[in-house]
């Protein structure tokens, strides 16, 4: 499967290319294969479908160096999965009546490992994904824990990966996964797609999380940049696999798949050489990948169906004025604030009213903007991020006011935790105090 | 693949079982170090052959059979391979490229004796 997000050519090529093995095809075989393992064993033994993955892909690890890779790698991971779920199953009452369907699979695999795999099996993969994602978001589990489990469990991250992308420790998440895992078992949660009265509440639980798994590879401020987009990309490829079912297909599905695109289709140009994320007036437009960008625009013209109007519209709307406009000149700041003073009244948050800010700036005056931000309700909740005072500082120097910004850059630098983002800060600085 | 005057070596892989598998990006990237070496010992013609080990095992000692004791390491033989080189120190550099040593793991040199002798 091609990548939702070509690679940015600037970045460092990922470690782990194998000859004749595609990238991450551990990483995307796992979170494939747990799926449909789990689905036969329930969500409530997630952890047996995880254990007989991982030994798998460890026996491929060892042994594909020796004997070559098999012609059908997915297929043979998940036959030898299967041969370790039975041997696990076989010492265990409940699960011995998962006998017949383990080995009916295993059966299916051996058939698909002498070539490409059918259609049937790669319909079976998706199907299994699609009701996993139910699982893993249910709404009985808290947002933090839907993130961890999608990532752990249908995107194939490790532990230590997840907490690099959250900046927690290894342990915190390996705590969280715990007890995510416990409640499936306790609740007896069916990897299942959910029952028609509870789909609504649902599948925007499920949007809820993949909005957050986007976000946070999308936003600039930490971690490793390549783990970063590659959220970004498994975000659109679970959204792409929801849109594609009918429970999935819904206006608000669309209109976050329309508010990723557009934002994924800017993210080769949003850091400059040193890795800095960079104000949208400096970008290199003719890096921004417009392929994306029309795939946004599809779904945002599929998302103006019926009239439920939810904050991805609003946002999608934003992302797409700045997406679609031929030059940093031409890009339609009053439809933006528009959708800012929509999104503000929809969703209330001091990070909305930050953004809000930077537009009502654009299309009123600095003196505005500034205005916005000093009597904004909930800014104590935001003085300690660094952005805040970025905006500040470059509304201040717009607005003639170099030592009031200077004021604020400084406060940006010291809560600024990433070096990149603290030497642009610095060529800011350098730049008001000229 | 037999070369006459250069002696074949085993090199024998020993891994330190660890309590947490690598995550599967991880488990790739060491994939991909070991084809890469294997693929250059091949090329250069210094791979004879070799292969990974099951994990199952028993001990036989005299006529009675056990699972253990085995030698007092906590490591195991993970796999082999049969090199060829001209002398212990030509083998013990090809052992030196064994990225199972970046792992925790390390790796016997033990020189074979040659089939004409």
């Amino acid at each position: 499967m091609k990548p939702p997000i070509p690679s940015n050519p600037q970045a460092a090529a990922p470690h782990s290319g194998v000859p004749g093995v595609v990238d991450h095809l551990f990483r995307r075989e796992s979170g494939r294969l747990v799926a449909i393992l789990a689905r036969r064993f329930g969500g409530d033994r997630l952890r047996v479908a995880e254990d007989a993955i991982q030994d798998a892909l460890l026996r491929a690890m060892q042994i594909w160096p020796f004997q070559g890779i098999p012609e059908n790698p997915s297929a043979w991971i998940l036959r030898v999965a299967c041969h370790r779920a039975l041997d696990h199953v076989r010492h265990d009452q409940v699960g011995r009546g998962k006998i017949p369907q383990l080995e009916a699979l295993a059966e299916d695999c051996l058939a698909a490992s002498s070539g490409e795999a059918t259609p049937r099996f790669e319909g079976e993969i998706r199907d299994s994904q699609l009701r996993m994602m139910f699982a893993c978001c249910h709404p009985g589990l808290s947002v933090e824990s839907q993130i961890a489990l999608t990532l752990k469990v249908l995107c194939g991250f490790g532990e230590r990966e997840i907490a690099a992308a959250f900046l927690e420790g290894e342990s915190a998440i390996a705590k969280r996964l715990v007890r995510a895992r416990q409640f499936l078992r306790e609740q007896k949660v069916a990897v299942e797609l959910p029952p028609v009265e509870e789909l609504r509440c649902r599948v925007d639980a499920v949007l809820q999380a993949l909005y957050l798994l986007f976000n946070e590879g999308y936003k600039a401020s930490h971690g490793d940049s390549l783990l970063r987009r590659d959220l970004c990309e498994d975000a659109i490829r679970l959204g792409e696999l929801l849109v594609a079912h009918r429970l999935g297909d819904r206006p608000s599905t669309h209109a976050l798949l329309a508010l990723m695109y557009f934002n994924a289709a800017r993210l080769p140009a949003r850091t400059g050489v040193d890795g800095g994320s960079l104000r949208l007036s400096e970008q290199e437009r003719a890096l921004w990948d417009m392929e994306l960008a029309r795939k946004g625009s599809v779904h945002l013209a599929a998302s103006a169906v019926g009239n439920e109007l939810t904050r991805f519209h609003l946002e999608a709307g934003i992302a797409a004025c700045h997406a679609l406009a031929a030059n940093n000149g031409a890009t339609d700041w009053e439809r933006i604030l528009s959708l800012y003073d929509s999104l503000i009244a929809l969703h209330p948050s001091p990070i909305v009213a930050l953004n809000r800010a930077v537009a009502l700036a654009r299309v009123r005056g600095p003196a505005k903007g500034l205005d916005s931000l000093a009597s904004m309700p909930g800014r104590a909740s935001i003085e300690g991020y660094y952005l805040l005072h970025v905006v500040e500082g470059q509304l201040w120097l717009d607005a003639g006011e170099p030592a009031k910004a200077t004021v604020s850059l400084r406060k940006a630098h010291a809560l600024a935790v990433v070096e990149p983002e603290r030497r642009e800060l610095e060529r800011r600085l350098t730049e008001a105090q000229a | 693949m037999n070369t006459p005057t250069k002696t074949q070596y085993l090199l024998l892989f020993l891994d330190t079982p660890t309590p947490h598998a690598p995550a599967p990006e991880e488990m790739q990237v060491i994939m991909g170090k070991w084809m890469t070496w294997l693929k250059g010992l091949k090329d250069e013609g210094i791979y004879v052959g070799g292969n990974r080990l099951e994990d199952g095992k028993k001990v036989v000692r005299g006529v009675k059979f056990t699972d253990g004791p085995y030698v007092e390491s906590k490591e195991i033989i993970g796999g082999y391979i049969v090199v060829n080189a001209a002398s212990m120190a030509e083998a013990e550099k090809v052992a030196k490229g064994c990225p199972g040593l970046e792992y925790g793991g390390s790796v016997e040199v033990r020189p074979m004796y040659p089939p004409s002798l």
